[in-house]
């Protein structure tokens, strides 16, 4: 049962092959026997299965849709009413939302069942799930790796059948890399296409929610509930969402895919780079035109987006004040010392190094050097994509330039960590939807193909990553032990 | 090479309003410098002409009608709050 798509669920709960409360009890199950991972911060077994006797009522009486009675599960920075929503944090360790995040909302309208609230880097401010305040999360692949971050416990609760399909959140990656590093098919999708209400900001002019899934056809069905209008996000998009399933099989024959050659540099595992190459040429073979393109200014997106991230942090986590709500310290002195030790007790060292940066970068004399420079690259960064996406559909590359590291390689040395999302980060600065989809294995660990589209075109990415599932069967591959 | 000391760390901290321990101050003032280290790359490509981006879209703040749409939700907030009393959130005394 948990390694069927969310179609053939939709289809074997319709024809009572089983029930939602079956089905959602299996996944339980496996989330007890493989907890190893820690892929969960929160199992919310009563809720699931209350969710699942009220989904198998509308299976029953005909009024169900394809989500209905779907066991998925939350990353911890969507905010879900009565339950805790911790961000990863000490400081939300205590947090019981009281209210739903616009997308959660969503996934209850649509009849979905939630299995629980899965593990992050703590405010999604890492690349390894490492950051955590409940530990890391283990690679299912191979449990001495980790699997990516921030969105880490999505991207190894998916791979491991610990959920059909999960959200996640992507501000420089944090969709894509774990999608990667797990061998999971993963769509950040257009800045404003998915509403960031009830979603903890990190840097609000990058975060952007999105599906977590095994293959792109599932992604379409998740991202269908997921996208629209939301009045209550100043930020959100009002465009029609189109209907992200009728194009999944429209031909290739033709399709103008543009190679970035900053992307296949020096600092590229050469294995990776080869993993790519024979991604390509299975493009080439279903009909695609291939050609290098160059993008100068994608060097500088790293300096950029850790001077706007960090500061549009240090902005949003200023909340965070031991006050009303979240942690507060032990005996107070006075109002600046609960201020400074709620915050100094309740965050962890990545937060706390990001929210410095982030307090420098505008703070007097600085803010025209740092702020102000790295918006105007932001700015030449987005250009560049868009010369770039007018003369071709899709631009390809890796999301990574290594597979999954090791636990503990990397937390010591935060520059090395930032520079593993080298592929990703400018993506995000320009605002344009990406996806990564499963492309091969080196020494046993997954590698994912980055395809990134114009705005809005994530219909044109749905139907460009399912034409490669149906010629390739990485998406569907297992990690051992998890079968 | 940007380099903070130890005081500009303490500095930015207390900005931030943020506890950071004594003996992490040498290491965050390390980690810092070498975040500003990678930024300096940034005065490499002229901007002079070039008009700051804060949005992916360049969309302006959305407007809508002056009318209450919140419903009064006091209550669930404050019971999740650290120290309330009469319907108040508490802090230390402010002034004297």
């Amino acid at each position: 049962m948990h390694n069927k798509s969310i179609a053939e669920l939709a289809k074997g709960l319709r024809s009572g092959q089983f029930s939602s409360v079956e089905l959602t009890t299996a996944f339980l199950d496996r989330i007890k026997q493989h907890s190893v991972l820690n892929a969960y911060i929160t199992v919310t077994e009563e809720l699931a299965l209350e969710q699942a006797k009220a989904a198998d009522a509308r299976l029953a009486i005909g009024d169900a849709e394809l989500l209905t009675g779907i066991p998925v599960a939350q990353k911890d920075i969507f905010c879900t009413e009565g339950v805790k929503t911790s961000c990863g944090s000490k400081i939300l360790d205590n947090f019981i939302a009281p209210y739903n995040a616009t997308v959660v909302d969503k996934f209850n309208n649509a009849g979905a069942v939630m299995l629980g609230k899965l593990n992050m880097d703590e405010f999604a401010m890492g690349s390894s799930n490492e950051t955590s305040y409940y530990g890391a999360v283990k690679n299912p692949w191979d449990t001495n790796t980790v699997p990516g971050g921030s969105s880490g416990g999505s991207a190894a609760a998916v791979a491991a059948r610990l959920a059909v399909c999960a959200t996640g959140t992507d501000t420089g990656g944090s969709i894509r890399q774990p999608a990667a590093l797990c061998g999971i098919t993963g769509l950040k999708p257009t800045y404003g296409r998915v509403s960031r209400y009830g979603m903890i900001a990190y840097a609000s002019s990058l975060d952007q929610g999105g599906p977590m899934t095994r293959s792109a056809e599932d992604a379409a069905i998740m991202l269908q509930t997921m996208a629209g209008f939301d009045d209550k996000d100043s930020t959100s998009v009002d465009l029609p969402v189109p209907d992200y399933r009728v194009g999944l099989n429209n031909s290739l024959e033709g399709l103008k895919i543009g190679l970035p050659k900053e992307f296949f540099g020096e600092g590229l595992n050469a294995d990776v780079a080869a993993t790519i190459e024979a991604a390509i040429d299975e493009y080439r073979k279903l009909g695609a035109k291939v050609t290098e393109i160059s993008m100068p200014s994608l060097k500088l997106a790293i300096p950029a987006y850790y001077v706007i991230a960090p500061a549009e942090c240090s902005a949003n986590l200023s909340r965070f004040d031991g006050v009303r709500f979240g942690y507060r310290c032990e005996n107070p002195a006075d109002l600046t010392d609960l201020y400074t030790r709620s915050r100094g007790e309740g965050f962890g060292k990545e937060v706390k190094r990001r929210i410095l940066m982030g307090t420098y970068a505008l703070s007097t004399g600085y803010y025209d050097a740092y702020y102000i420079k790295a918006q105007k690259i932001r700015r030449l960064i987005s250009e560049d994509f868009k010369a770039a996406l007018s003369e071709v559909d899709v631009m390809m590359g890796p999301v990574t330039p290594s597979t999954a590291f090791g636990i503990g390689e990397k937390i010591g040395n935060p520059i090395e960590m930032y520079l593993s999302d080298i592929y990703t980060i400018a993506i995000n600065l320009a605002g344009v939807p990406a996806m990564s989809v499963p492309a091969g294995f080196v020494e046993g660990k997954p590698v994912g193909l980055q395809i990134i589209g114009n705005y809005f075109a994530e219909d044109r990415l749905l139907n460009i990553a399912h034409q490669y599932q149906q010629v390739t069967d990485w998406h569907q591959l297992i990690p051992n032990d998890f079968e | 090479m940007v380099s903070l000391t130890a005081d500009d760390v303490k500095k930015i901290a207390h900005l931030a309003r943020l506890g950071i321990e004594e003996k992490d101050v040498a290491s965050y003032t390390n980690d810092l410098s070498g975040m500003l280290d990678l930024m300096t790359q940034m005065s490499d490509l002229d901007t002079d002409n070039v008009e700051p981006m804060a949005h992916p879209m360049d969309q302006v703040q959305r407007l809508r009608a002056d009318v209450v749409t919140e419903q009064d939700k006091r209550e669930k907030f404050q019971a999740i709050a650290p120290q309330v009393e009469a319907g108040l959130y508490l802090v230390p005394k402010v002034i004297e």
